[in-house]
């Protein structure tokens, strides 16, 4: 199953990490950036591979935000809520999106191309509101652009 | 090394590494609690133990500090009071007041600590989470809804059990406590031991009640109600009336349960002697004809689960004699039954047991169905009998005493400490003893097996013809390192230096199990212990060999240990398990 699932060189990782003290955290960071989130069975292939419970690792996976347990979408939409943002308009970018896309907070658009996380600043409050769409990032967002920024991605 | 300081003025001295919190039992003064417990380390959720230190600015918990010496604690004054109603009332302010329909009423100690502290209104939004209850397991529930977050279940469950069923997920405000992966309960690796149950302050997880399904059963006429108790209940049930930790009120619990419908009462201790008969046959044997070696103990259902969970290549260690509950169970429907001349199908069997596991290990698989019909029917825990005994306005401390019924309810000394940690290992050691040198012990109490260590190891001489090599272990996160030690042998493809080894699940043993009444520490432990050692002493019958109605049973029905008839009904087999079921 492993085979299938992690790259070698996600193994050989794990391998190298495996004894040492604190290894969990990082190794989960290497999982979700290969396969995108935390599966289940990524959960559990990991609880194998590092002999760490699985109850371990879902306390870690839904402790820390950065974790995510549901698949993401294609493109990953990720919307500023931080105090800038969220004084600029942030919130209107999320309501937006689940007019247009049907989509909401922490879940994915039935074709699984986009999918919509809320998030506490990205480092560029100057752009406030701000999204950033697959690492992209786009600033000073108005409701009317969505449309076309989304089109941009297919 | 002692050290010295004071609590509230009073001196007092405490050995080093003590708590402050010990520390101030010991002034005689009780600091309050809801996430400590002495089974385990210090946690310091509740923040309810904190305390002023004088000369120091720092507010401590007293659950986690060490004492040092000439440190002079306050541990009570109005700031602290009112710092401590504050926490109550935070608590409550997401716990659902729910109070008169919940399990635990009378008996929470979030409740008490409410009714301590005058805790009359709610100051603060309540803001209460309406999660669904997990029945999963058939044996144990989860509220979650009720749960404060103390984390005793959680710890109970990975440190104490090592079996990492519980954990919390989520964080800050959404924090939940949850089986692994957030499955249900019984699809995690949970083994129903139901320490968390028992250690839970709260109604946050308890056993599933079945005290009304014996009641109603009991009342229709056309069923023959046959129960049996437990080794473990006779030295705890009493705790529920009044009586002391450890202190035998068997004869008052047969009465009691025939006041409550039972049509007979027979005791599992019966059944405890027919293990010892096939358990250690099955040992000699194994010695004898170079079986697979060490042979492992197989009554705890917990254990049984944990193992075939976690260590199915040690599948084949496992002593194949069911527990003395499927044992009784099955007795009761064939060979009673036909000496009763009464139909089985008429039979509704009933087990009182200190245990939530055994309401699962009823229905583990078709051999507990070894009668043609389910062996047992219903299994109560001793905390659902304290509960039905109430519920029918039965006065148990006034109750006289009654004899259970024969000829399957006499029983020797060695079943009685079953329910103890070694007392499974003294028991065979006894009867294995006669079975090797033909002899009987001057001496039946085995002193070497006994004791509260977690892991007891040692030999016995068997009359110079054997030498028996022996490992006892309590409490399911104990086992680990001598399962390892097993492991590693077989993989070398040699065997690890045991002869026989028993384990159960629960820390002390059954007497300690996940139904029995609640408040248990190791100083309860230790009180029922002697309770089951008391009852063992005066046994007339020491030796379950020796017991004329299990002598009777092999001469009128099962031939002898380890005939056909005695595998078919007294044996069963086990299956690998998967950790996760989803």
């Amino acid at each position: 199953m492993s085979q299938n699932l992690f790259s070698d060189d996600l193994l050989s990782f794990i391998d190298e990490w495996k004894d040492k003290p604190g290894n969990l955290i990082m190794v989960l960071h290497r999982v979700q950036s290969e396969v995108g989130y935390i599966s289940r069975e990524a959960a559990d292939e990991v609880s194998r591979l590092l002999d760490v419970p699985l109850a371990t690792i879902w306390g870690v996976v839904t402790f820390y935000h950065f974790f995510k347990l549901t698949k993401p979408g294609k493109y990953n939409i990720q919307v500023c809520l931080g105090t800038a943002c969220y004084l600029k308009g942030g919130d209107i970018i999320v309501e937006e999106l689940e007019k247009l896309k049907g989509l909401k907070v922490d879940s994915l658009t039935e074709d699984g191309l986009f999918s919509l996380q809320a998030v506490r600043c990205v480092g560029c409050c100057g752009l406030a509101p701000v999204m950033t769409i697959g690492g992209e990032v786009f600033g000073k967002v108005s409701k009317d652009q969505i449309p076309g920024i989304l089109d941009k991605f297919s | 090394m002692l050290v010295h300081l004071t609590i509230q003025g009073i001196e007092v001295a405490v050995e080093q590494g003590s708590t402050v919190l010990e520390a101030a039992l010991k002034a005689g003064i009780r600091v309050p609690t809801l996430c400590y417990h002495p089974d385990l380390k210090p946690f310091g959720s509740c923040g309810l133990c904190i305390c002023k230190q004088e000369g120091s600015a720092k507010i401590i918990r007293a659950c986690a500090t060490p004492v040092a010496e000439g440190m002079r604690i306050i541990t009570h004054d109005n700031e602290l009071y009112e710092v401590r109603k504050t926490i109550l009332e935070l608590i409550m302010s997401t716990h659902p007041a729910s109070c008169l329909t919940c399990v635990r009423n009378n008996k929470c100690e979030l409740q008490k600590l409410c009714v301590e502290y005058g805790i009359r209104e709610q100051p603060f939004e309540t803001r209460i989470k309406e999660l669904p209850k997990d029945k999963s397991t058939k044996a144990i529930v989860l509220d979650p809804s009720k749960c404060i977050k103390c984390g005793r279940c959680v710890q109970v469950c990975q440190s104490l059990q090592g079996v990492y069923a519980l954990e919390f997920i989520g964080r800050g405000d959404s924090t939940q406590m949850c089986p692994a992966a957030a499955l249900p309960l019984n699809d995690s690796p949970c083994i129903k031991c139901g320490q968390c149950a028992t250690h839970c302050p709260v109604g946050a997880i308890y056993e599933l009640d079945e005290g009304g399904v014996f009641l109603h059963e009991a009342a229709a006429s056309e069923k023959v109600v046959a129960v049996q108790i437990a080794p473990a209940v006779r030295v705890a049930l009493g705790e529920e009336f009044g009586f002391k930790p450890g202190e035998l009120t068997t004869g008052k619990i047969y009465t009691a349960l025939r006041r409550l419908g039972a049509d007979y009462v027979f005791d599992t201790n019966f059944g405890a002697d027919m293990t010892i008969m096939e358990e250690g046959s099955e040992l000699v044997k194994r010695v004898k004809e170079n079986g697979v070696l060490p042979q492992l103990t197989s009554c705890c259902p917990g254990w049984i689960d944990y193992v075939t969970k976690y260590y199915p290549d040690l599948i084949e260690n496992l002593s194949s004699a069911k527990s003395p509950m499927m044992m009784q169970g099955a007795i009761t429907k064939t060979y009673w039954a036909e000496k009763m001349n009464i139909d089985p199908a008429k039979v509704y069997s009933v087990a009182i047991m200190p245990c939530t596991a055994k309401k699962t290990e009823i229905h583990r698989d078709e051999h507990m169905r070894s009668s043609g019909y389910d062996d047992v029917d219903l299994v109560l825990t001793t905390r659902e009998l304290a509960r039905i005994i109430r519920q029918y306005g039965i006065d148990f401390a006034a109750l006289p005493e009654s004899e259970a019924d024969s000829p399957i309810g006499e029983y020797s000394g060695a079943a009685t400490i079953f329910g103890v940690t070694g007392g499974v290992m003294e028991a065979a050691v006894r009867t294995a003893y006669n079975l090797i040198s033909g002899k009987e012990l001057s001496d039946p109490d085995i002193m070497t097996v006994r004791g509260n260590g977690e892991f007891r190891h040692g030999a016995i001489d068997v009359d110079g013809k054997a030498t028996l090599r022996f490992g006892v272990v309590h409490g399911m996160g104990n086992a680990k390192q001598l399962l390892d030690e097993i492991r590693a042998a077989k993989q070398k493809g040699e065997r690890a230096p045991y002869e026989f080894i028993e384990i159960m699940a629960c820390r002390g043993g059954c007497i300690a199990g996940g139904g029995q009444p609640l408040g248990t520490d190791d100083e309860v432990r230790s009180k029922r212990t002697s309770g089951s050692y008391t009852d063992d002493k005066k046994a007339k019958i020491r030796c379950s060999h020796q017991n004329p109605s299990v002598i009777k049973a092999y001469e009128e029905f099962f031939g002898q240990p380890l005939s056909e008839k005695a595998h078919h009904l007294l044996h069963t087999e086990y299956k690998e398990v998967p950790v996760y079921k989803n």
